[in-house]
């Protein structure tokens, strides 16, 4: 039982080779998890701002409610969103089911949260320093928030780095609402599943490592770029 | 701030690329068959001779027929009649054409504690197991393959419960991995047992037996449901599963020496 070693020689060899296959799931990986921290963080990033700077009555429970969201199992999700874009559902006339689009709707209902909740608590002890600073210069609650939003910059990479992480591993709700099908939805993590259920661990595995490594460097790219940001800022 | 935009524009390109446009439909088909390979020898075949691209969304006979049903898919293939017969009374789909068979085996440990390869019949060696409590994994996931067991365990006159039987709720795959893992009995069909690649010291116990044949149909959804589904592209796919060249490839389709499944299709 050496399936680790065997995986890891078979994802060097996928890699240097650079089978297509693994190229076309890997693109749409990137593509489909990419674009849904992008859309997520437009709306989960001023939503944690937006609760961060106000004080309203159901303010504690909003938090909760965001909170709990954060452990939302993904086939739930994937499950109301086929239901909702099933041809038989409410937004079936649409045709997007089993498409890469609803791959992202569904990953950004999941991650939404996350990176609302995360941006929520930077935000929040960022709000804390600039306070003082920010009501004495009359500052108008929309200066405020994209004040606290540019200052904060960093911390907020940082939730929208954890809502990448969790879109990118995430495999319940893509498998239902884009069905795993061959050159059209099929991803890394679906791949995996997959290869799993054939008994092919090694390959499997290989797949695996790719998505570790995928991950590993989204992340090393963002890293570079906001150092080379704070290099030009000095 | 070169690399910035390498990377941006990466970007860019991977959220803009879509993919080109074929003619496209969506077929719902078990996962026996998809991990059987055949579809892989077929598909662009039926690429090549009618320019047709076939999706397939690989899950049990139950989704696939739910996804029929709700006109996500414009055609299934699956294989448990009792289902299907249910499934056109309710008019979801127009007809239901037989294409082919393969059948089903018991797979369990070559030690073989039930002694099940002594048996004559099929329901005499789930008896044989149910006897001696020997470990068996049900795929308990509604498929074909788990109503095609749960009949047999009817027509044994047993009712499977205890430890000793564990239903996963899983696909075949997952199944025969828990299979493996446990030493315990399992029923799986043919081509899914000899794709699999995690055997471990399971064998064939029983096969052969005539009421073991496993029966695929393709079922177009019915257009008069969901006006959308592509019926024409349905016909062309039918008209080429009853064709020649369909019959000599799912014939001449081999796994390990072993032809896989037989072509009955009535033309």
């Amino acid at each position: 039982m050496n399936s680790i070693g065997e995986g890891l020689w078979q994802a060097a060899r996928l890699v240097a080779t650079l089978n297509p296959d693994l190229v076309e799931i890997t693109a749409l990986s990137l593509r489909v998890s990419l674009g849904a921290t992008v859309v997520a963080s437009c709306i989960g990033l001023p939503l944690g701002a937006w609760l961060a700077v106000n004080r309203f009555p159901a303010r504690r429970f909003v938090i909760a409610i965001l909170n709990a969201l954060m452990g939302l199992p993904p086939v739930v999700v994937g499950l109301i969103v086929y239901v909702l874009f099933s041809r038989s559902g409410p937004l079936g006339v649409l045709g997007l089911l089993f498409t890469p689009t609803a791959m992202v709707i569904a990953q950004v209902i999941i991650i939404t949260p996350i990176i609302a909740s995360v941006a929520h608590q930077a935000i929040r002890d960022l709000w804390a320093d600039y306070h003082d600073l920010l009501i004495s210069l009359q500052a108008t609650r929309l200066q405020r928030i994209k004040t606290l939003l540019w200052d904060g910059r960093r911390a907020l990479m940082t939730a929208s780095l954890a809502g990448f992480g969790r879109a990118i591993g995430e495999v319940g709700a893509i498998m239902i609402v884009g069905g795993n099908i061959d050159h059209a939805t099929r991803v890394l993590t679906t791949a995996i599943a997959l290869e799993t259920g054939k008994g092919e661990f090694d390959m499997a595995l290989a797949l695996g490592f790719v998505l570790i490594g995928l991950a590993i460097l989204v992340n090393l790219g963002l890293h570079f770029i906001s150092r080379t940001e704070r290099g030009a800022r000095w | 701030m070169k690399f910035k935009s390498i990377v941006l524009g990466t970007v860019a390109a991977l959220l803009t690329t879509t993919a080109a446009m074929a003619e496209e439909m969506k077929m719902a088909v078990t996962t026996s068959f998809a991990n059987s390979g055949l579809a892989d020898v077929l598909l662009p075949k039926v690429k090549e001779d009618t320019g047709i691209d076939v999706q397939l969304l690989i899950v049990g006979t139950g989704q696939a027929l739910a996804l029929g049903a709700a006109g996500d898919v414009d055609a299934v293939l699956v294989h448990s009649k009792a289902a299907e017969e249910k499934w056109l009374a309710e008019g979801n789909g127009t007809h239901r054409t037989e294409i082919m068979y393969n059948d089903f085996i018991f797979v369990g440990p070559q030690a073989d504690p039930a002694k099940a390869h002594d048996a004559e019949k099929a329901t005499d060696a789930l008896k044989a197991i149910a006897d001696t409590q020997a470990p068996f994994v049900s795929r308990g996931d509604d498929s074909g393959t788990h109503k095609m067991e749960l009949k047999l365990w009817k027509a044994a006159g047993i009712e499977p419960a205890g430890d000793w039987y564990k239903a996963v709720g899983q696909g075949m795959g997952a199944a025969l991995n828990t299979a493996a893992g446990m030493d315990a009995y399992i029923m799986a069909d043919r081509a899914s047992w000899l794709n699999f690649a995690n055997k471990g010291d399971l064998g064939i116990v029983f096969e052969g037996d005539p009421i073991l044949f496993n029966q695929y149909a393709y079922l177009p959804v019915n257009p008069e449901k969901h006006p959308h589904v592509k019926s024409e592209l349905v016909d062309q796919l039918e008209a080429w599963l009853l064709s020649d060249t369909a019959k000599e490839l799912i014939e001449g389709y081999q796994i390990a020496g072993q032809q896989l499944f037989v072509y009955n299709a009535a033309r």
